[in-house]
């Protein structure tokens, strides 16, 4: 059972890094214009080089 | 709500280690906020960002194609419609919005913090169930108690800042003497934690640690569901405050100047140009033109105003510069009486008490009396508080209102979604709770039976030069009668010197000889004989052709009517319009019963007369002249095309330009009713079967998990299956 000492704070671990993962998307605001986001996707514009 | 202008207003180790400077389309203080009301695509959002940022007075542009705005950082100060002329020339159509008058920030905090907390209750739900089911397979002893603890650390925090939702809302209900959803929810959740903790210090079997906080995960989901599907619609008031023209010309001592709107006071001398709205209520000093009335009133032919004519805020300018004296400014001019009747209809329409409200009403009562009796039973059974507190919780948990959270929000956003697909947006949480019980359509005309755009109607029996010579002169102008007139295509004559007359028409010289374009009187014979949409082709050489419009139906609008019928439903019209135009318009729609001359009063008190006698109405309009009736209807819809002011004070909003889709949205709207009254029935089945056990004191934490998710899911796939047949 002594493996548990590793597993269960591992576990906690990738649970957070999930969860500090969504709170980054969340505070960078992705969720604001989901309509807009998956248009922007087609634009063409920036296909060759990035956004200055 | 007040704004939250803090960008990090959560104090939690998430947002500590996630930044927050990202570039976004979020409202700064001094940014300039259009309103793009026609953008869809990745070209308009292109198109507009390109035009805006080509300008060298605009640091950056975002549009946010959600909420069809764009966010304007300028570089010094920037007239908004400098802004509007830029987009104009790149084919968008905007319009400026008063950022102060726009709640939306706080909004969007609301919206952000609820899902961080479900976020965070996921994640916490997810570690505590998992170390619950190793307890459920059989850890013992000091290995039970270590999974308890490590539990306890992850649950308490977690819930400390996920159920403050559930903690305001219930400390708000005792504050204020009464029960609601959240009362039983808290007392569940803490007093499952308490005893929990109590177990687990005497190294007890059962912890709840799990169920706290899975009811929360459950509730926030419910939440999060019920505030996406109500945060497309804002307030009818704000929004049209924000309509407003927010700047003004003033001309003092013969110079004219950009001044805001919130400046002018009475007495005030106003220049306001073609396609201008009038900023305030006045008399014209100056200038003659024609004004566009039909969105205050519903008239379709523009009003000749002269020198003395007496004109109202937010009429538009369609012919000739005018230069107007005040009378009544800001608050008091005739369209801030519009938006206090949409505040007063408003506050009768809060009457309404939602389905999810009334179930509450009779449960919350009944879990505390169930957990208390079976509290009081135990204790005078065993004697043992612990015992006696365990059973309780247990009742609590069990009988908490999860999948009642979920019946509602889950049904009605699984229909809007499926109405959204249709064409129709849902914005109020309870619009199709209302939608279901109607029995009574009301109809606006301009611009929502009809199209709200005049078409020419004669075109092939106008002689051919007397239609190039029209075409040639209307060509010039931005008037509703020119723009249908040069829709007709086709070779134009060559016309010299055009000019406009304001308030009369369009004159120039084709061959030599004087040819004019207008109204009667002007161009034509002096009386028209009847009041038809006309306009006259005046040759010059005592040659008069006469162009008649008419604003036609939408296509479909007899068919949808009809359906309407024969769902059993009362159908009326009421305009603003002249009688003559009003009962052609109710011929051709089918409609008998017909109101003419309207003024929003009216609508409101046609209304409120139908509600009195015990009608449940649904009113269908655009125009700033239908937002108190939109506002005090039980349900209301509105054409896309509507104002944006009509588009927020109603329910619903339908996004094609038919009707088509009206009878089958009731019908959605029913389904919708009895597929949240199913959801209620399902939910109380599980309590039915569980709460006994939990009274006999036979539900051990594995079940109460077990009944919870098993009546959430349920409810949840209930909700989804197809609301169409």
């Amino acid at each position: 059972m002594n493996v548990l000492a590793y597993l269960i704070p591992v576990s906690l671990m990738l649970g957070a890094v999930g969860l500090i993962g969504f709170l980054y998307t969340l505070r960078s605001r992705q969720y604001e214009d989901p309509d807009g986001d998956s248009r922007r996707i087609l634009d063409e514009s920036w296909d060759d080089r990035p956004k200055p | 709500m007040t704004a939250v202008p803090d960008p990090r207003p959560m104090a939690c180790p998430g947002c500590a280690a996630a930044p927050a400077d990202m570039p976004v389309a979020v409202a700064q203080p001094d940014d300039v906020l259009l309103s793009l009301p026609e953008i869809h695509c990745h070209n308009c959002i292109r198109d507009a960002e390109a035009a805006l940022m080509a300008r060298p007075d605009v640091a950056s542009a975002r549009v946010n194609l959600t909420l069809k705005r764009a966010y304007v950082t300028p570089v010094g100060d920037v007239p908004a419609d400098a802004l509007v002329t830029t987009l104009a020339e790149a084919g968008v159509l905007a319009h400026p919005l008063d950022p102060t008058a726009l709640q939306s920030r706080a909004t969007e905090a609301a919206g952000r913090a609820l899902l961080m907390r479900l976020a965070v209750a996921g994640f916490a739900a997810m570690n505590v169930m998992l170390l619950s089911v190793a307890v459920w397979s059989g850890a013992t002893d000091a290995t039970r108690d270590m999974f308890h603890w490590i539990s306890a650390a992850i649950a308490l925090p977690a819930v400390a800042f996920c159920g403050q939702p559930f903690f305001a809302g219930a400390w708000r209900a005792l504050s204020a003497r009464r029960l609601s959803m959240d009362v039983p929810i808290a007392l569940a959740i803490l007093l499952a934690l308490g005893t929990s903790l109590w177990e687990t210090a005497l190294s007890g079997h059962h912890a709840y640690f799990d169920a706290a906080i899975t009811l929360c995960f459950f509730l926030l989901a419910g939440r999060y569901l019920e505030f996406r599907t109500r945060a497309a619609a804002r307030s009818a008031a704000e929004e049209l405050t924000a309509l407003e023209v927010p700047r003004a010309t003033r001309i003092v001592g013969g110079v004219p100047l950009d001044v805001p709107v919130a400046e002018l006071s009475v007495g005030d001398v106003i220049l306001v140009r073609v396609g201008g709205r009038i900023p305030v209520d006045g008399r014209v000093r100056e200038g003659a033109a024609e004004l566009d009335r039909s969105m205050l009133t519903g008239e379709t032919i523009p009003v000749p105003a002269a020198v003395g004519s007496v004109v109202a805020a937010g009429e538009t300018v369609v012919s000739g510069p005018l230069t107007i004296e005040a009378t009544a400014v800001g608050r008091d001019t005739a369209l801030h009486r519009l938006a206090d009747l949409v505040a007063v209809a408003e506050a009768g329409r809060a009457r309404y008490t939602p389905l999810a409200d009334r179930a509450a009403a009779l449960y919350a009562p009944g879990v505390h009396i169930l957990a208390a009796l079976a509290w009081a039973g135990w204790m005078l059974w065993t004697g043992d508080m612990r015992v006696a507190l365990n059973i309780a919780a247990a009742v609590l948990i069990i009988t908490c209102p999860c999948a009642l959270g979920l019946a509602v929000p889950a049904v009605t956003t699984a229909a809007s979604g499926a109405l959204f697909r249709r064409g129709v947006l849902i914005k109020s949480a309870t619009a199709l709770e209302r939608l279901a019980e109607v029995d009574t359509v009301l109809f606006d005309k301009t611009g929502t039976l009809t199209e709200g755009v005049p078409q020419v109607l004669n075109w092939e029996a106008v002689p051919k030069d007397a239609r190039q010579v029209a075409l040639a002169l209307a060509r010039g102008s931005v008037h509703p009668l020119s723009v249908a007139i040069s829709a007709q295509g086709g070779d134009a004559a060559q016309v010299d010197g055009i000019r406009e007359v304001p308030g009369y028409g369009t004159e120039g010289l084709w061959r030599g000889v004087r040819v004019r374009l207008g109204r009667s009187g002007w161009a034509g014979p002096e009386d028209a004989g009847d009041a038809s949409l006309c306009t006259w082709v005046d040759m010059g050489v005592g040659q008069v052709s006469r162009i008649r419009f008419a604003d036609n139906l939408r296509p479909g609008v007899r068919d949808t009517v009809e359906a309407l019928r024969a769902a059993g439903l009362d159908v009326e019209m009421m305009s603003g319009d002249r009688a003559a135009a009003v009962a052609a318009t109710a011929q051709a729609a089918g409609i008998d019963r017909a109101h003419a001359g309207c003024l929003p009063a009216d609508k409101v008190a046609r209304i409120e007369a139908l509600q009195a006698q015990g009608r449940r109405v649904l009113m269908v309009g655009d125009g700033l002249n239908d937002t108190g009736a939109l506002a005090a209807a039980d349900v209301s819809l509105s054409p896309a095309s509507a104002l944006d002011a009509a588009r927020v004070a109603s329910d619903m909003v339908l996004l094609g330009t038919q009707f088509d889709a009206l009878p089958e949205v009731l019908r959605c709207a029913g389904a919708a009713r009895r597929r949240i009254t199913e959801n209620f029935r399902i939910a109380t089945i599980y309590n039915v079967i569980a709460v006994p056990l939990a009274v006999a004191g036979l539900a051990t934490p594995l079940i109460a998990a077990l009944a919870m998710s098993a009546s959430s899911i349920t409810v949840s796939l209930n909700a989804m299956r197809g609301i169409w047949r």
